[in-house]
């Protein structure tokens, strides 16, 4: 019995690969298991390898393994493009009907199993990917009748005979596969799990969960790689609320039209990624100067320009904390869980609210489009926060006078009312102005104007800026990095544990205003500091060194090739160091 | 009740005398008042450029916000708070080059606000270049040798990209102005009112004189009937767009906001922000 393993499907885009992986992971989903996956696809509907790697334990895991358990292939490719991950001892479990083989220097066994064959028999070719479900519960030796309740879920509306004819072609699948394996059965059973109901989600179902649970109730979106899941939730589920969201004809349109409607007064939010951002950038400074509260997610992908749309990187830091010219308050977060993704959104509109600035929320492509399990999100700990907004009557102003919606105040935050609200009109503007937001260029109202932004942020109160998992007091090695890489990390440093490095670990959450305080101490009890991120540049680690200093002792470890670090890797990188 | 008075400020503009925004800028206060607005339940967004500084010169909410993007930023305004009177407006710069993406797709999508182009077929700010409204051989600091390019048809594009409320006035006509923005604020949908607002600074051709020469009124255009999509085209063609009042009205069809399905009545400002226990844990099933 063994407590985890990882399996991969894949075949050609388009081919019912990702419905392979969705039923296969919801029954173990339901049997209690901890899921971990990640989709590797190409920017094209029809066509092209596709496959979806899923990580299978007892405990929690937040990381796609280093190697490979089970490769289920729908076609050769599957085998020659996958073959390298397998560990000795491993499987690939192959529609036969396309006499498959594995390479010679073979450390993996080949089960060749009639997918299409066995598919066709009862009924349709279409099964092939149940009776591959089916062969792979045999391995893992699962429970087939969890599929029952899936399978129905699924195909209910289509009738008894559908659902009936697909838990057929899973329980031909098992069967087969149970034949092949003979004695070998054992080989890969699974300890059973705690049978615990756990939400699976991507980061994505998070960030859309969590902008409902904050009061957001309008969106403005444009459809992007690997955004565009969060306007398809929030167009499901907003209606239900009054709400609704608002597909714009581009990203400009998108964030323009967020910042009038939370100019006046409704939390709203747009997302996209890295070209959609660079679009927004000069209404982001817009709604710095106008003070207007509003959320923007970044969903981070491979840039430059189109870059690699459909994977992994996290290269959009610095744009994202200085994006937009001219100098403006803004804040930056970054979940590095889907748990977080979901309270991070809460509060981000909460922020944006109180701080009266952009909040941008930073995922990137593992993040927001892994699937994996998640904990119970507790009720209790939304919270709704509107800062200085002003309700009720308000007194007349004699002569025609404004209301001061920029009243130069200690903590730099003004009075805020809404429009259509009596005696509180003002005027909003993109140029620089004054306490009731007249246009002004007096150097004096300029400067008082600057510094009053700017101030509101220095004392931000955010919960957790830096997630920190210190178990030294003197370290030999800090790993410091954001979103996504935690888990890569985490195990990496197990592993340096096991070999007598001292590790600690910072996962900084809020990228700006930069915690330095938080990260000080950490870099200073460290002898050597190691910032892993998915660039080229090394973009987290240059920000650590501008904020906190200690350059001398601060190494990157970088992955800029478009998939997202291994645990291995990190654990090889660090230990190259000592 | 609210009079234009009440829609002015103390603010002075900062045109040069003579400016056609004066009017426009006068219309829009007196059309106000005589929908019956108050002061606090109007909402001006405008634009960048000169005529972009309106919302400023106008004794209500005014949002002036980056240069081209008056649209989306009033179609926000509203889509929060329906009960809000939102009125778009700007330069035809502003609306026609930079924000033309902005102003195809508010005409489609047809939300219930109104939209004012103060048209002077330069740009004035920058100080005379040529605009997608100037005429070929317009000659500008950008086109010394006069403009190639030819001028855009913007009743016409208007009509083709579904426009339900379609009209064009001249800003030394302040009693047809008045009444035609005054006709927008009341349509269910989206109204495009474009007005000849001449600079008298740097266009030299589109001269107050010129458009009097010009301009046909349709109200002397026997059987002009606004509800014929199909006779505002022609009429349009023929007159080469030189033709003020109402040009297309479209009563049938409904605004955004009445199609959309599950889109609050009561204005989305008012919405509760918490979501009851049981809901959220309905939502969260059904990811387990």
């Amino acid at each position: 019995m063994i407590s985890q393993l990882s399996w991969k499907v894949g075949g050609q885009q388009g081919e019912g690969i990702e419905s392979t992986g969705e039923i296969f992971s919801i029954a173990l989903n339901r049997l209690g298991y901890y899921l971990y996956g990640y989709r590797h696809f190409s920017s094209r509907i029809k066509g092209g390898h596709t496959n979806n790697k899923i990580r299978v334990s007892t405990t929690q895991v937040r990381s796609i393994a280093d190697d490979l358990d089970i490769l289920v292939a729908f076609d050769q490719e599957t085998i020659d493009f996958n073959f390298h991950e397998l560990r000795q001892g491993g499987i690939v479990i192959a529609d036969a009907k396309f006499n498959p083989t594995i390479p010679d220097e073979s450390r993996a066994t080949l089960y060749a199993v009639p997918f299409t064959d066995i598919a066709t028999e009862l009924g349709t070719a279409l099964m092939k990917n149940m009776v591959a479900v089916g062969a792979s519960s045999a391995v893992l030796g699962l429970d087939i009748s969890v599929y029952e309740g899936v399978v129905q879920e699924i195909f209910g509306r289509k009738g008894e005979q559908v659902v009936a004819k697909n838990m057929e072609a899973i329980r031909a699948g098992a069967q087969f596969m149970r034949e092949q394996l003979g004695d070998n059965i054992q080989l890969m059973q699974l300890d059973k799990a705690d049978g615990k109901k756990r939400m699976f989600m991507i980061g994505n179902d998070a960030i859309a969960l969590g902008a409902l649970a904050g009061g957001a109730r309008f969106m403005a979106a444009y459809p992007i790689t690997p955004a565009s899941e969060i306007m398809e939730y929030l167009i499901k589920k907003l209606p239900q609320f009054g709400g609704t969201v608002i597909q714009t004809e581009d990203e400009i349109a998108a964030c323009t039209m967020a910042i009038g409607a939370n100019y006046a007064g409704v939390r709203t939010l747009t997302a996209s990624a890295g070209p959609g951002l660079s679009l927004m950038m000069e209404a982001i400074g817009l709604a710095g100067i106008t003070e207007t509260p509003i959320v923007i997610v970044d969903t981070q992908r491979g840039g430059p320009s189109t870059g690699l749309p459909t994977k992994q990187e996290q290269s959009d830091l610095m744009a994202m904390i200085y994006g937009t010219h001219g100098e403006i308050p803004k804040v930056v977060m970054a979940p590095s869980t889907v748990q977080e993704a979901f309270y991070d959104m809460v509060e981000a509109f909460n922020i944006a609210e109180e701080y009266q600035c952009p909040v941008i929320v930073l995922t990137d492509l593992q993040l927001s489009l892994g699937k994996q399990t998640v904990e119970p999100l507790e009720y209790d700990k939304i919270e709704i926060r509107r800062g200085k907004l002003v309700t009720g009557e308000l007194p007349e102003i004699p002569d025609k006078g404004c209301f001061k919606r920029y009243e130069v105040t200690e903590d730099g935050v003004s009075p805020r009312v809404l429009p259509g609200m009596k005696n509180g009109i003002h005027h909003v503007t993109g140029v620089e102005h004054d306490e009731t937001g007249r246009p002004s260029e007096v150097a004096a109202n300029r400067i008082a104007q600057m510094d009053k932004r700017l101030r509101k942020l220095k004392h931000i109160q955010f919960p957790t800026p830096v997630h920190k998992h210190v178990k030294h007091e003197e370290a030999d090695l800090l790993i410091v990095g954001f979103n996504s890489t935690r888990g890569a990390i985490e195990e990496a440093m197990e592993r340096l544990e096991r070999d007598g490095i001292k590790v600690n670990h910072a996962h900084v959450r809020l990228i700006h205003p930069f915690p330095t305080e938080e990260m000080l101490p950490l870099v200073q009890s460290a002898k050597k500091v190691v910032v892993v991120e998915n660039n080229a540049t090394g973009q987290l680690a240059n920000i650590l060194k501008m904020n906190v200093g200690h350059a001398e002792k601060v190494f990157n470890v970088l992955k800029y090739d478009g998939n997202p670090f291994l645990p291995h890797e990190v654990y090889t990188k660090c230990k190259e160091l000592f | 009740m609210a009079t234009f008075k009440d829609f002015r400020n103390n603010i002075k503009p900062n045109w040069c005398p003579g400016c056609g925004d004066f009017s426009v800028q006068a219309a829009i206060q007196r059309a106000a008042a005589n929908v019956g607005l108050e002061p606090h339940e109007l909402v001006v967004v405008s634009g960048i450029g000169c005529s972009g500084r309106i919302s400023g010169y106008i004794n209500s909410y005014g949002f002036h916000g980056v240069h081209g993007r008056a649209l989306p930023i009033a179609q926000g305004v509203k889509m929060a708070n329906r009960d809000l009177t939102v009125i778009a407006a700007g330069g035809d710069g502003d609306g026609f080059a930079i924000g033309m993406g902005h102003t195809i797709h508010a005409i489609r999508r047809n939300i219930d606000i109104t939209y004012i182009v103060m048209d002077n077929q330069i740009y004035g700010l920058t100080k005379g270049q040529t605009s997608p409204r100037s005429e070929v051989g317009f000659k500008t600091k950008s086109t010394p040798q006069g403009s190639v390019e030819p001028a855009l048809s913007i009743m016409e594009m208007a009509l083709t990209a579904g426009a339900t409320f379609v009209a064009q006035s001249f800003s030394s006509d302040l009693k047809e102005l008045t009444q035609l923005i005054e006709e927008g604020m009341k349509h269910k949908g989206f109204s495009l009112i474009n007005v000849f607002s001449p600079c008298v600074t740097y266009n030299k051709v589109n001269t107050y004189d010129w458009f009097k020469d010009n301009l046909t009124s349709l109200s002397s255009i026997e059987g002009y009937d606004p509800s014929n999509r199909e006779m505002a085209m022609q009429t349009l063609m023929k007159h080469k767009g030189l033709v003020t009042g109402l040009i297309y009205q479209n009563k049938e069809r409904k605004s955004y906001q009445d199609l959309v399905p599950g889109y609050s009545e009561k204005p989305l400002t008012e919405a509760d922000l918490t979501i009851s226990k049981e809901k959220f844990e309905q939502l969260v099933a059904e990811f387990m």
